[in-house]
């Protein structure tokens, strides 16, 4: 427990620099909203992630009714990957409840009568007793009833907190209330919702099937799994957010853990302002990447410029390759050249007396392959290098992003087409094992030799034909490749 | 009617069935420690640890959980306890909400299938007419930890069976093997109804009177204890703590327990 004193302290000293120091002037005070007079009454609007109920445009306090469902759904948490989810609202995150500072909320938690478990309510914004969860445990086919005053505003993780609470958290029970100042937030043109949490399955990451929690690897802090907005891959592909380039986009971003710091990052992108832990009252401007703990929430904003396919990660970046912490914002729309060129050229970079090392060690990789076996084992070593951070290490791919390898039937039906893959790269709609895949996979500046090697090490490795390759093979599709350029250009 | 009532008469018998309902088993007189202490009287210092075990003294429990058939026999003999005369005090709105009419199931197999949208009220009066009552907290637990054999792989067992959903069809009671006193069914079917479900630390209603410090919520409800790491423990134990003696849930019913006679 907190020194009573300490506490008082340091609300005074809070209180004090915020008057004297806020930036936006985005708060009032506890004692401001207690005395806010309460017109009327309405529904809230909830919202499924990513998306967010619109702004709240009445500039008085009102009675607010949430009518929030617990709902345990079995669900993809990963290709071919199934879980017990156990939800605010049938989806995880769970819905997003905006209100105005000084609204008067009336809760009704109701567990659904399909369900196994009690359940309660704990919202960070709440101040009482368990932040309601006191006043709302619940048994299956029973619903409780509270009502709290939105004092402070913010953004405020909400989440179940019966016991044992680590596992509530862990399937899914956690979503985000926004406490909208009095004054509302500037208008932007696009805002979204996403959360991270962590999932602890009792096989490892990628093991097909319904996968019971694990609560030997909760207890230690080892998930299988990090992902935003409940699975793998629900960001990708058709879930990817958009934009287009001119637009200002508002992320609410919120981490429901139960044990994992997020370093939110968005590749490509600077925040231009970070409203840390929640508080819409400071802001801090031009971050890379914004700290979310368990239990916190950040809201981010920043104007789009290009182009391009920004990544959401947690920049603790295993979590982001392996284990599924990604997700992206598509902005589609004219290039600006002038902020970003894209590449205008690709030369060799030779600083003083770094050619001769550089020779050495293409003499050390002349004596080529003899044998198939060679070419598999060096091959290893340049598809480690090289393709292992987006084909992973097993070939599988990351759903929605980069396409497997492994048993690839794009692969294994056109090695002419697989070499060109690799030494033009890639890019447009591609199907592979009947999924649509839209990336762009660079063009690789490897030799013949190595470009021989990787894909006979991939032919020969996860179910695929057995091919080789050979460096002759690979010269040849060069040249039949400049050679159509060149028809091409006539 | 008469044959209707005949076969009524039939169904309900103890002896058509192989171990029959209302089969009890001798559990002997033993000690075990309780997943939350004892709480002490209002006023007094909770003890501090070592935490005591509690002397269980010999009684006899139910083979399997009572089974809507047996729990028709019951509303046929007390019209006070049918759907339809039920006092609202006593139950809610949905007890017993799974059968065709206040005497009769949807079907044959339902009657092999554990009662369940039982109050705690409607579940106390089934086993007092019966002669018994509904087994304490204590007596519950106690069988289930089976003398502690197959500890470690019953709490597995447990966990698999609390993080899965609820079957969408309820099982018949006694399909899977007994534990090493010969008991049913104390897991992976339902949740049951005890006698004092109430009386432990996280009685809901008492919640809020301010005298119960000791919580569940958050991290709180790993203070007092045995196990932090006993997930099925605590969900059990939050369970009986979210119900009041009138609610009816769809996977919520009982069995029946008495003091071993001398
Ligand atoms: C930066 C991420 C990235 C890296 C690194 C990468 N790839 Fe790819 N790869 C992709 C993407 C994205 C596609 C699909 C492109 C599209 O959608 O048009 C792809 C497609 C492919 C395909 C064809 C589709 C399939 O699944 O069969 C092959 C073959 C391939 N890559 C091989 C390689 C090899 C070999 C390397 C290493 C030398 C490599 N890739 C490195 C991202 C990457
Ligand atoms: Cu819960």
């Amino acid at each position: 427990m907190l020194n009573p004193n300490l506490m008082t302290k340091t609300s005074i000293a809070w209180a004090v620099s915020s008057t004297i120091l806020c930036l936006s002037a985005w708060s009032a005070s506890d004692n401001e909203n207690l005395e806010r007079k309460i017109e009327g009454q309405e529904n809230a609007i909830l919202a499924d992630a990513p998306n967010v109920p619109p702004p709240i445009t009445r500039r008085h306090a009102t009675k607010v009714i949430v009518n929030l469902e617990v709902k345990e759904v079995e669900g993809r948490l990963a290709d071919g990957v199934r879980y017990t989810f156990w939800t605010f609202g049938g989806k995880v995150p769970g819905k997003f409840i905006r209100i105005r500072e000084g609204d008067l909320v009336e809760f009704h938690l109701n567990n659904h009568p399909d369900n196994k478990m009690p359940h309660n309510i704990d919202l960070h914004a709440v101040t009482g007793q368990g932040g309601g969860a006191g006043a709302s445990l619940t048994a299956p086919g029973h619903s409780s009833v509270f009502s709290f005053k939105a004092l402070n505003p913010g953004l405020y993780v909400y989440h179940c907190a019966t016991a044992p609470v680590a596992m509530h958290i862990a399937n899914g029970m956690y979503g985000m209330i926004l406490v909208e100042p009095a004054d509302g937030l500037p208008k932007v043109d696009h805002e979204y919702y996403v959360m991270q949490g962590d999932f602890y399955t009792k096989g490892p990451n990628g093991q097909q099937g319904l996968q019971p929690f694990s609560m030997e690897k909760a207890i230690q802090e080892r998930p299988e799994y990090v992902v935003f907005n409940g699975s793998v891959g629900a960001l990708a592909g058709d879930g990817a957010l958009t934009a287009k380039p001119g637009e200002t986009v508002r992320l609410f971003v919120g981490n429901g853990g139960p044990n994992l710091t997020s370093s939110f990052h968005v590749i490509g992108e600077i925040f231009d302002q970070v409203w840390a832990e929640g508080n819409t009252s400071h802001v801090t401007q031009n971050v890379q990447t914004t700290l979310i703990p368990p239990g916190g929430a950040a809201i981010t904003q920043f104007g789009l410029n290009v182009p391009a396919t920004y990544i959401l990660v947690d920049h603790a970046l295993t979590r982001a390759f392996n284990k599924g912490a990604l997700g992206m914002l598509k902005v589609t729309g004219p290039e600006n050249k002038n902020i970003y060129s894209g590449k205008v050229s690709d030369e060799v970079y030779m600083p003083e007396g770094t050619n001769i090392r550089v020779t050495e060690q293409a003499a050390k990789a002349a004596p080529s392959a003899k044998t198939k076996i060679e070419r598999v084992e060096r091959g290893k070593n340049v598809f480690t290098a090289n393709c292992m951070a987006c084909h992973q290490g097993n070939g599988q791919g990351i759903p929605n992003a980069f396409p497997p390898l492994a048993a690839s039937d794009f692969l294994n039906a056109d090695k002419a087409r697989a070499i060109k893959t690799v030494t033009g790269g890639l890019q447009g709609a591609v199907t592979v094992n009947g999924k649509t895949f839209n990336g762009v996979m660079p063009a690789w500046t490897l030799s013949d030799e190595e470009i021989a090697n990787v894909l006979t090490y991939i032919y020969n490795s996860w179910g695929n034909s057995g091919k080789e390759v050979t460096p002759a093979d690979v010269k040849a599709n060069r040249a039949a490749k400049s050679k159509s350029a060149a028809g091409a250009q006539e | 009617m008469r044959s209707s009532l005949l076969l009524a008469s039939l169904l309900a018998s103890p002896f058509l069935l192989g171990a029959g309902p209302g089969v009890e088993r001798p559990i002997p007189a033993g000690s075990y420690l309780p997943f939350y202490p004892a709480r002490a009287p209002l006023g007094k210092a909770q003890p501090e640890a070592p935490r005591k075990a509690v002397a269980v003294g010999a009684f006899r429990l139910d083979v399997r959980p009572v089974t809507n058939r047996e729990y028709l026999a019951f509303v046929k003999a007390n019209p006070e306890w049918r759907r339809s005369e039920i006092g609202r005090v006593f139950a809610d709105g949905s007890y017993l909400k799974h059968w065709r009419a206040d005497l009769s199931l949807r079907s044959r197999a339902e009657g092999d299938k554990p009662v369940t949208r039982v109050s705690w009220f409607a579940a106390a009066a089934y086993c007092r007419a019966r002669g018994k009552e509904l087994p304490t907290t204590d007596q519950w637990e106690y069988a289930l930890d089976d003398g502690g054999h197959r500890a470690e792989r019953m709490k597995d067992e447990i966990l698999a069976w609390y993080s899965r959903p609820n079957d969408k069809v309820l099982e018949a009671v006694g399909r899977k093997p007994a534990n090493g006193y010969g008991i049913q069914d104390l897991h992976a079917l339902i949740w049951e109804w005890t006698l004092d479900f109430n009386s432990e630390m996280s009685g809901s209603e008492a919640r809020s009177d301010g005298t119960k410090d000791e919580n569940l919520f958050c991290g709180a409800g790993s203070l007092n204890a045995r196990d932090p790491s006993d997930y099925a423990k605590f969900m059990r134990y939050q369970f009986r703590g979210s119900l009041h003696a009138d609610y009816t849930t769809g996977n919520l019913g009982f069995r029946c327990a008495r003091e071993e006679t001398k």
